[in-house]
């Protein structure tokens, strides 16, 4: 976690949950692992305030805890989550497209509370969606609770780890939750039915002066019984969402790169890979062409041979997004995503540097991250740009921290290598960022595919590793 | 000496001049005599930011949910120092949170996070000061009349009174400081922070003039 990383965690903490939790927050993001005690000492909170921020913390998913081997209970946050909070929108915006406006706001719900319980969530969302319908409609609650099982068997939504039940022994400092990885997506039987309740605004306007019908408001729901699916919570699965505009880029980069029915075919590729193969995976499953022409959508009439021809296509492609790896069933095809996302890098990083620097610095840039290493010489030989604009070209990108300068290893050689390093998004180990002196964070497009806003596969280019581009959004407030 | 500087003495560079591509006595670049320019001029401005409906509705919804976030019990605010005047503006703030009272599932947590009763009477619910204050006033009143035998109506409600004040300043961890200094120095806007940094505290404590009041709060943990 570089500084600005940490920076960033912190403001995004106290936007969303106030100073309190911030503070505890980037404690614990900056420090790593903590017990209770060493949070409060070293926050200068009190003791209840930590408990609180740590609570809330816990509750939306952006630290754990842990107990260690020498006893107590240690707290860690989860920084790379906190950063997910930026494209909160986004899995929202995605929920909708997908699933309308059930989906949107059952997601917005969850992601709101960190966790819930199902019956929770779908009450919720029932009632928020007939305060939007006209008079006297209401949104049943069985319709809530079909889209929630959707979201679950694509695996948009997955289960928390549960409490172990029944309990083992003592009760411990902390209890130790569980994963059971085949019931993460099952949805429990739950007999939900009513429809959804209007705020009534009458009683608003009671309870405003009067904390007094509040505390008792809250009694009387206190004293309903505990709902059926009790310490079942749900929790946004991010990784299916990253995965969903994984393939979201693969194919807009296909229906841009060729034509919209091969981004369809690729799309079906990648729909019917979508719970087969991991998410880290670095090719999907081999589908047979078959297969593809079966799961092809109902409104694309194109015959076996075309789609033959789309597919051997799509695979001689010098981009290789698409492989074949066997004959049977008529040609067995696989999406290779670890290398599509490298493309897709490759191309954003050099359109950064033509967007910034000009197109003949974007020639030298293509050319050191083919070549790795280069001497000032063979830069200008192999760009054939002129020696001293090419110098001059080198010197601004270095002074920018898109390519670094080398000592050979061999001592009797002198003469500079160039080579590519890490690009200025990715910061360094070290702490410091790698950040021009420039304004930061500002979007930059490629002019092939449209801005990826996602960390990408670690095992691709030699020297490349991380890359995630940071959005930021034009505020009015 | 003779010749220091010049001829013989020339000035030489720490290192070959022709790793940086410069050959043997081309002329240098000029030397820079003053920092560079803050801002400037580029040729190439940088790529509008992409815009269109779905980033609209997307820069919406981040809106809409940093709005909602702030009224969630999720959110944990600075106590702010009750103000001596009522402003006109409060009439118009949204005061009411959703869901005034949130529960984490203690079971699921560590054993630590619960507040231990003997310190909180009926706090299980995280509260904020001002909703809590009714209530640990009606569970003192609770306590009172268990404990005690009132017989003098006037009597009890003195000692409640008292009770409450105390109480505040022991348990009300969130309150920046107990009432009854804030009763004796109302005038002075003592606007504690906990959560300020330290170079805050003195700008705010110089604007007031008035002593560094640190302690008080770590004597009311």
């Amino acid at each position: 976690m570089t500084q600005a990383e940490i920076k960033l965690c912190s403001l995004l903490l106290r936007e969303h949950f106030g100073e309190i939790v911030e503070r505890v927050g980037a404690l614990l993001v900056r420090a790593g692992a903590q017990p209770l005690r060493m949070l409060v000492g070293d926050t200068g909170l009190s003791l209840e305030q930590v408990k609180k921020a740590l609570c809330v913390l816990l509750q939306h998913n952006l630290a754990t805890f842990q107990l260690p081997k020498r006893g107590g209970v240690e707290y860690e946050a989860r920084a790379e989550r906190v950063l997910r909070i930026l494209r909160y929108p986004r899995y929202i915006y995605a929920a909708k497209t997908l699933y309308g406006d059930t989906g949107e706001l059952l997601v917005e719900e969850l992601l709101l509370n960190g966790k819930m319980t199902m019956s929770a969530a779908v009450r919720k969302v029932a009632d928020r969606l007939t305060e939007t319908m006209e008079d006297g409609r209401t949104m049943e609650y069985a319709d809530v609770s079909s889209t929630f099982v959707r979201l679950a068997d694509t695996h948009l939504v997955q289960r928390c780890p549960l409490l172990p039940e029944p309990p083992q022994g003592p009760p411990g400092p902390a209890p130790t939750l569980v994963l059971d990885e085949k019931e993460m997506y099952t949805v429990p039987r739950l007999n939900l039915t009513g429809r959804g309740k209007r705020r009534r605004s009458c009683e608003e306007e009671e309870e405003e002066g009067e904390p007094r019908a509040k505390k008792q408001k809250a009694d009387g729901e206190g004293s309903e019984p505990p709902p059926e699916d009790d310490g079942i919570y749900w929790q946004v699965n991010l990784e299916r969402f990253h995965q969903h505009f994984r393939d979201q880029a693969i194919v807009s980069a296909v229906a841009n790169r060729m034509d919209q029915t091969s981004s369809e075919i690729v799309r079906t590729m990648l729909r019917m890979s979508e719970v087969t193969t991991a998410s880290g995976a670095p090719y999907t499953q081999p589908l047979s062409s078959n297969e593809i022409f079966r799961s092809l959508p109902a409104g694309y009439n194109i015959s076996k041979q075309v789609l033959d021809q789309y597919l051997t296509l799509l695979a001689d492609d010098p981009l290789e997004f698409v492989g074949k790896s066997g004959d049977s069933g008529g040609g067995m095809y696989t999406v290779n995503l670890h290398k599509a996302l490298t493309s897709l890098a490759t191309a954003t990083l050099e359109s950064i540097v033509e967007e910034r620097f000009g197109s003949r610095c974007a020639r030298i840039f293509r050319l050191l991250l083919r070549k790795k290493h280069l001497e000032q010489k063979q830069v200008e030989d192999f760009a054939m740009i002129p020696a001293k604009e090419a110098k001059e070209m080198l010197y601004r990108m270095l002074s920018e921290n898109f390519v670094a300068l080398q000592e050979p290893p061999n001592g009797h050689q002198e003469l500079p290598n160039g080579h590519q390093e890490p690009p200025l998004l990715c910061p360094t180990s070290t702490g410091t960022p790698t950040l021009p002196q420039g304004p930061p964070w500002h979007l930059l497009r490629a002019r092939e595919w449209s801005g990826l806003r996602m960390p990408l596969a670690r095992s691709f280019c030699s020297r490349v590793t991380e890359v995630s581009c940071f959005t930021r959004y034009t505020d009015s407030e | 000496m003779a010749g220091s500087g010049r001829g013989r003495g020339r000035a030489a560079f720490t290192f070959n001049i022709e790793a940086i591509g410069f050959s043997k006595g081309a002329s240098l670049p000029d030397a820079v005599c003053k920092p560079p320019p803050p801002f400037p001029s580029t040729d190439n401005k940088p790529v509008p930011l992409k815009t269109g409906e779905d980033e609209d509705y997307m820069l919406a919804l981040k809106q809409d949910f940093r709005g909602t976030m702030k009224k969630m019990p999720y959110f944990l605010a600075v106590e702010e120092e009750r103000e001596a005047i009522e402003r006109y503006s409060k009439k118009y703030q949204s005061r009411e949170k959703e869901h005034a009272a949130w529960t984490p599932d203690w079971r699921r947590l560590p054993r630590e996070m619960k507040p231990r009763k003997k310190m909180k009477k009926a706090s299980v619910k995280p509260r904020k000061a001002k909703s809590s204050d009714p209530k640990s006033n009606l569970d003192v009143l609770k306590k009172i009349e268990e404990l005690e035998k009132k017989d003098d109506e006037e009597e009890k409600s003195e000692d409640e009174k008292d009770k409450t004040k105390d109480k505040e300043g022991e348990d009300d961890d969130e309150a920046e400081e107990p009432e009854e200094y804030d009763e004796e120095e109302h005038e002075e806007v003592l606007f504690f922070g906990f959560l300020f940094t330290a170079g805050q505290i003195a700008v705010i404590e110089l604007c007031v003039g008035c002593q560094p009041n640190v302690p008080s709060f770590s004597e009311a943990e």
